[in-house]
């Protein structure tokens, strides 16, 4: 039996209905791209967007890494370390396995060690856009 | 891992552009060209910049 539903659709509910050929929640697409870099746009079948954003995520967060730059941890009490680890949670799961493997605890000593750091933040805010675009898309405010 | 002050402003401005060019725009040929244009102006800034800063000190 369908019933009829008698109540103005909303993007998202348009989205999923027409618009959006893998029919992906904008919520689910947005924690999974937030989660794993590029996640979101491959639930969306975005295959080679999702290639290209999870090499570029991921490889600025290893070079990060590899040049010893400083992953930031919560409750340091310093305002500029608070949004530092805001950026760095935009990471998702790259950031619990960093603090888990003990990444990025060593002091910082040298100038490309601090580049490291910068890597590693802007790795978390760029992973923070493109989930975004994941939820654009996959909502239907973005075309394609 | 050893990398030069210009390799990290490629590798910054190569990553960025990439993420940018994606989500800023909605057709392929428009992300190609907006992700180049941000390279180019990363890259390109930061030689602007550094000249900039030269110039100061001397």
């Amino acid at each position: 039996m369908v019933t009829k539903v008698n109540y103005p659709l909303t993007a998202g509910d348009k989205a999923l209905t027409e618009d959006s050929p893998a029919r992906v929640s904008p919520t689910l697409a947005l924690l999974a791209g937030w989660l794993v870099p590029g996640a979101g746009h491959l639930l969306l079948g975005k295959w080679v967007r999702a290639g290209l954003l999870m090499v570029s995520i991921l490889g600025m967060f290893a070079i990060g890494i590899a040049l010893q730059g400083k992953v930031y941890t919560p409750n340091t009490g310093e305002p500029l370390d608070m949004l530092g680890f805001a950026g760095d949670l935009g990471s998702g799961l790259l950031y619990g396995l960093a603090r888990l493997l003990g990444w990025g605890q060593a002091p910082v000593l040298v100038a490309v060690a601090d580049y490291g750091t910068k890597f590693i933040v802007v790795a978390g805010l760029l992973n923070i856009v493109a989930a975004v675009d994941a939820h654009s898309l996959a909502s239907g405010r973005k075309r394609s | 891992m050893s990398i030069s002050h210009f390799g990290a402003v490629l590798l910054f401005s190569l990553f960025t552009s990439v993420v940018f060019g994606i989500t800023q725009r909605a057709e392929p040929r428009m992300m190609v060209r907006f992700g180049a244009f941000c390279f180019a102006l990363f890259a390109g800034g930061t030689v602007a910049a550094s000249w900039v800063m030269w110039l100061i000190k001397h």
